[in-house]
């Protein structure tokens, strides 16, 4: 037993030197890859492999991505970025997609001065007061404005009722946004909540269905809002269902089916509004390798590695800290998903984009310019 | 909170909805545990296995959607009957605590099993694609909306108990499972086949857990590998409120806290979010105070 235990820690020992050995910078994905919202680890880990085919060398080494699975949690991201910064000694990390998990992530990577680029987290906390957390998506008290104002004169809504995923700070974050907004328009607001992972509406949706609203704005993840159109359209509500970027998955059309037709979502990019040159070779180069329309959340995880990408060549060094300085001085970064320049405290300015589901497709609607 | 008759019979049926679907699940928890003293943590695995087999037997398979449902519940009670000859039987004489982590371990090994073998993204449940359309429509009852699937749950939930009583309390093997639960020791001596009993009524807790899966995703189309571990420990709370061993305390418990829960989201809609904690609260208190149960105390003997 002892020689066992002996011989692998040689092998590992062994193996971290040839690692470092060997002229490869190592970015890590810490995605969630399983658990509550895995669609977007999946979708996210397709755009990040395309991205490395791509653009698979830098400086003349060569770009070795590890994924990490973060279950969906909170607790699991934060060891899976420690897991990436001491043991797979990696320059940069893009992750975690949702907010809740990259704020608990970004903790540990500031403190080890580890760059990471977030490529979804919308939630302002997430990048706030840190020096080497990035993100190349907008921020929720944008997104929520725009939602508020799209359903008080767009939807011709007055009376909402917001469904609230009290464990999402995410969906916390961007309902308070568009309250705000919402109320300050003159509209009147009625708030229900619930859990991710919770299965059952019915007492919420009997209670916020007698308040005769004329939508529900659900700010949660995709899973849930299916889950609550399905049951909303059973009680007998047919109006609107507005959602933030955490709808778009293709699961809220597999379980929410004919029940999410009219779902509205605030989002970051719909292949039919394209707007750069590398926006097109994206897509184009997506439907080769599989198959399918690139998903936003697949284009913002694209957008993630190529924006380290550039970094890297214009710092001219794989150390994490000239990397991070890159980083930050971003300023004409042409994406996937619009140009980036890189705001105060790692927060791009970037327009906001909606869409709809409509016979089971999500179609374009509209963007809004900052 | 705005409280009117209509709000409120409409949250009763809500309740019953939600307590029929856990005190099916409960049922199947209480009769391992009523002859084994364990609690077979792999139940809600075993829950989502029966789920995944029912959809793959409609969309891999193409078999008829009630064939598919008939295999993947017979599939869960062979899955329950291997758990307990792989990971129970040889620890039948050890200490209970060694098959109490055993069972966690084996629920961990189910659900890991379930993403490598399944995949972490979540399949539809939905019909048409799995089950026709009929039973999500809505029936409208005075001012109540009720899924027909409600009377399904409630019928199929009290033709199971029925049958469970029955079996226990007049055939040969119930009488066996009944000696068990009392002294395995002496039941062996008697010539009844102990490992065989216990096996069959592994199988049949298990058939039950599979059935409530696929009722549990015909109202909740998310089937994922982790889609067992609430409802797993909410029907375990539910066994414990009702009297965990008995059959009939098991339904009492499932409906207690299936109604409980709604009702707690309808009258404190600004706790909603909260409502797992209160279950876990109520688990707390039963087991401070009464951990007999409801039910429990009255019979003396428990399968």
């Amino acid at each position: 037993m002892r020689k066992m235990t002996f011989l692998v820690f040689t092998l590992i020992v062994l193996l971290s030197i040839v690692s470092i050995a060997a002229e490869t910078i190592k970015i890590a994905a810490v995605l969630p890859l399983t658990g509550a919202v895995a669609a977007y680890g999946q979708q996210g880990k397709q755009g990040i492999l395309l991205a490395n085919e791509m653009f698979p060398e830098v400086l003349g080494k060569k770009i070795e991505v590890v994924f990490i699975d973060t279950k969906s949690e909170k607790a699991e991201t934060a060891n899976a970025v420690a897991r990436a910064i001491d043991y797979e000694k990696v320059n940069a990390i893009i992750g975690e997609l949702i907010s809740g998990n990259s704020l608990a992530g970004s903790a540990v990577a500031d403190k080890k001065k580890i760059p990471m680029v977030t490529p979804a987290s919308t939630n302002p906390l997430v990048t706030q007061g840190k020096k080497y957390m990035f993100r190349v998506c907008f921020i929720d008290p944008f997104q929520g404005e725009i939602a508020a104002k799209f359903a008080y004169e767009n939807l011709g809504a007055r009376n909402v009722v917001i469904f609230t995923d009290i464990e999402q700070d995410y969906c916390v974050g961007l309902a308070n946004f568009f309250k705000k907004t919402f109320t300050a328009l003159g509209g009147t607001i009625y708030e229900e909540y619930y859990r991710t992972g919770d299965q059952d509406f019915s007492a919420q949706l009997t209670d916020a269905l007698s308040r005769n609203p004329d939508i529900l704005y659900v700010p949660g993840y995709y899973t849930e809002i299916a889950l609550i159109a399905r049951q909303a359209r059973q009680f007998g509500f047919y109006g609107p269902i507005l959602a933030g970027d955490g709808a778009e998955a293709q699961q809220l059309i597999e379980i929410g089916g004919d029940a999410v037709n009219d779902v509205y979502y605030t989002t970051h990019y719909h292949p039919d509004a394209a707007q750069t040159e590398i926006a097109s070779v994206f897509i184009e180069k997506f439907q080769e390798k599989y198959g399918e329309r690139p998903s936003a959340m697949s284009a913002l995880n694209f957008d993630a590695y190529l924006i380290i990408y550039d970094a890297i060549k214009r710092a001219g060094s794989d150390d994490p800290e000239a990397i991070a300085q890159a980083l930050r001085e971003t300023k004409e970064f042409k994406g996937v998903t619009g140009v980036i320049k890189m705001g105060p405290d790692g927060n791009p300015i970037k327009s906001v984009v909606i869409n709809k589901v409509e016979n089971g497709e999500f179609k374009f609607v509209t963007v809004v310019n900052p | 909170m705005r409280m009117t008759l209509p709000i409120f019979l409409q949250n009763l049926a809500n309740g019953i909805l939600l307590g029929g679907l856990y005190a099916l699940i409960a049922i199947g928890y209480s009769m391992v545990y009523g002859i084994l003293r364990l609690i077979n943590f792999a139940h809600g695995d075993v829950f989502m296995m029966g789920t995944y087999f029912a959809f793959y037997g409609v969309t891999l398979f193409l078999l008829p959607w009630w064939l598919a449902f008939v295999v993947a519940i017979i599939g869960a009670g062979i899955l329950g009957f291997l758990i307990d000859r792989i990971a129970y039987k040889p620890l039948r004489n050890a200490p209970r605590i060694s098959s109490l982590i055993t069972a966690i371990g084996m629920s961990i090994f189910l659900e890991s099993l379930a993403v490598v073998i399944f995949g972490g993204i979540p399949k539809s449940f939905a019909p048409p694609r799995i089950y026709p359309k009929f039973f999500s429509k809505m029936l409208q009852i005075g001012s109540v909306r009720v899924q027909i699937l409600t009377f399904f749950i409630l019928g199929i939930t009290a033709l199971l108990i029925i049958f469970l009583i029955w079996f226990v309390y007049k055939t040969k093997i119930g009488m066996a499972m009944r000696a068990i639960s009392t002294d395995i020791a002496t039941t062996a001596l008697m010539g009844v086949n102990v490992d065989l009993v216990i096996g069959i009524t592994f199988a049949i807790g298990s058939a039950l857990a599979g059935a409530g899966g696929i009722l549990w995703a015909m109202k909740y189309p998310n089937v994922n590998p982790y889609m067992g571990f609430m409802p797993g420990l909410k029907a375990f709370i539910a066994a414990v409120i009702g009297g965990i061993g008995s059959i009939q305390g098991a339904m009492l418990g499932g409906f207690l806290l299936g109604m409980i829960e709604i009702m707690l989201v309808a009258f404190l809609p600004r706790f909603a979010g909260y409502r797992d904690i209160f279950a876990f609260i109520i688990l707390i208190i039963i087991l401070m105070y009464k951990p007999s149960g409801i039910l429990g105390a009255k019979l003396e003997e428990k399968v």
